[in-house]
């Protein structure tokens, strides 16, 4: 009988490490990072500030290198193209001004040189998605920040990557705005079943986010803990109240020092 | 609709004070008994349109042609050269600093320098109006083209977008409201340039016409020119103003 294949998940990290150099001391921005990520999944990457979150989604984007362990992307499942497959959102919509909301979420499309027809008829999709049908033609300075946030959702999905990676999207927006875009974002990824890793200063953003929770802390930074949300989907905002959705941000309290 | 209304209204009142200035400078002129060679009226100051010998249409061409070709240059060479800093940084980081220098001289005192290298005509006064209005386009210019958030490159960059691709779409568009700031601060300064050229040396233009006016005391003559050395600007600056209103979108437009 041949031997099952071992388990491979979409995404592997083995005891990353970063260290920035500029003048003066090393200064440590992400150490021992070791957690697995599958196909479909949405991580919440939580800590205070300094802790390497947006250092680890950008070595994530190939955006920065690091100093020791492993990064591996895509599996024999899922394989994973480094140019095509990552679509990001940052805490700043940074729509460009000058360009109508659909011709926004084109950019990315635009950059890899895929079909123009095609591409704009899946931006009218994405822009229906993510709640702005009929807002198409708009400008950015038209849209209110939370709006202007789902088009560079949108935008993020435009190439059909396989990994969306989020820095703290909605950290710029009102408390209530972002009750609303975490329910919306939960059903955008139910509909679209990308893999999403989600940087947040948020803890219970990021349990009631997450399908697992990666905690990381400053001073040393480094990864305290890493664990599994097992709350039922899709989650409701009444869950929040529930005893354990208490334990789960607890446990991240606690690990970050504040209880 | 009403937006309509409001836009009619507000340049009504617009109109409104210009006519007001008008009228004010008419009766201090006739109930103060002002001499004619002090101040003339409106009335007197338009009837100078008249004589002949002022060649009032040659005056316009030429000075007009010495603002709009200094101007046209500054755009050209200014634009030109920040593009060139954001392509190669070493050139900008040697050549920056010295412009930067360059521009505390008051441009004007080159004038006589200017006078003596090139003669005086129109091509030094073209040559004047460059150099006064050349600093403001290339450095709005080049900061414009700087300010690029790092989070949209880092965009463009995950997805191996190439240092063309953010240029053309992220930097240049993006550096369009700076290079219209500096644009319009120019546009008032060319003006400037090209009438001092023409005191400091000229046989031709509305700025020559000033000092000739000024012998014989023909102050309305002064008046007038100056009206429409102000015309002149005024017309420069609308157009540099409706190229801005179609090319930049209003949100990213800088006042």
């Amino acid at each position: 009988m041949p031997q099952p294949a071992p388990h491979e998940p979409f995404i592997r990290l083995t005891g990353v490490r970063k260290v920035y150099r500029t003048r003066g001391p090393e200064f440590l921005a992400v150490s021992e990072v070791t957690f697995d990520v599958e196909a479909g999944e949405l991580v919440a990457l939580v800590g205070p500030s300094g802790c390497g979150k947006t250092t680890l989604l950008k070595i994530l984007a190939g955006l920065h290198t690091h100093e020791a362990g492993d990064v591996r992307i895509g599996s024999a499942g899922t394989p994973f193209n480094p140019s095509r497959d990552i679509g990001m959102v940052f805490q700043q919509p940074l729509l460009l001004k000058w360009r109508r909301v659909i011709d926004n979420v084109l950019l990315p499309a635009e950059i890899l040189g895929l079909p123009a027809a095609a591409s704009r008829e899946r931006a009218r999709d994405l822009l229906a998605l993510v709640g702005l049908r009929g807002s198409e033609d708009k400008y950015p300075y038209e849209l209110s920040g939370g709006m202007q946030q789902r088009a560079s959702i949108a935008r993020a999905l435009i190439h059909d990557p396989k990994l969306i990676l989020m820095d703290e999207p909605f950290g710029a927006l009102d408390a209530l705005t972002r009750e609303k875009m975490n329910l919306e974002l939960l059903r955008i990824w139910r509909e679209s079943r990308k893999t999403i890793v989600f940087v947040t200063h948020g803890i219970t953003e990021a349990v009631f986010l997450g399908t697992r929770v990666v905690v990381l802390t400053a001073g040393p930074a480094r990864m305290a803990d890493n664990f599994a949300i097992d709350l039922p989907h899709p989650r409701t905002l009444d869950m929040k109240t529930h005893a354990r959705f208490g334990e789960y941000t607890r446990r991240v309290y606690r690990l970050l020092g504040m209880e | 609709m009403s937006g309509q209304i409001e836009a009619v209204h507000r340049y009504g009142l617009a109109v409104l004070s210009h006519l007001l200035l008008i009228a004010a400078w008419h009766f201090f002129v006739v109930f103060g008994h002002v001499p004619a060679f002090v101040m003339p009226s409106p009335y007197a100051t338009v009837h100078a349109l008249l004589v002949p010998n002022y060649r009032w249409l040659d005056n316009i061409a030429v000075t007009g042609t010495e603002i709009f070709g200094g101007y046209v240059a500054a755009v050209v060479v200014g634009v030109g050269l920040a593009l060139l800093f954001s392509w190669f940084r070493r050139f900008e980081m040697v050549a920056m600093p010295l412009l930067v220098s360059l521009n505390m001289i008051p441009k004007v005192a080159l004038g006589p320098l200017i006078i003596v290298w090139f003669s005086y005509g129109i091509g030094p006064n073209v040559l004047i109006a460059f150099a006064i209005c050349f600093f403001p386009i290339v450095l709005t210019t080049a900061r414009g083209l700087r300010e690029v958030e790092p989070d949209l490159l880092d965009l463009v960059r995950s997805l191996k977008g190439s240092r063309w691709q953010i240029f053309i779409k992220i930097q240049l568009p993006g550096a369009l409201p700076y290079i219209f700031s500096g644009m319009k601060v120019a546009a008032i300064l060319a003006v400037a340039g090209a009438v001092v050229g023409e005191f400091l040396g000229s046989d031709r233009g509305l700025g020559y016409l000033m000092l000739q006016v000024q012998v014989t005391l023909d102050t309305a003559a002064m008046f007038m020119a100056v009206i429409l050395i102000t015309g002149i600007g005024m017309v420069m600056y609308g157009l540099v103003l409706g190229l801005e209103r179609l090319l930049v979108v209003r949100d990213a437009r800088i006042q």
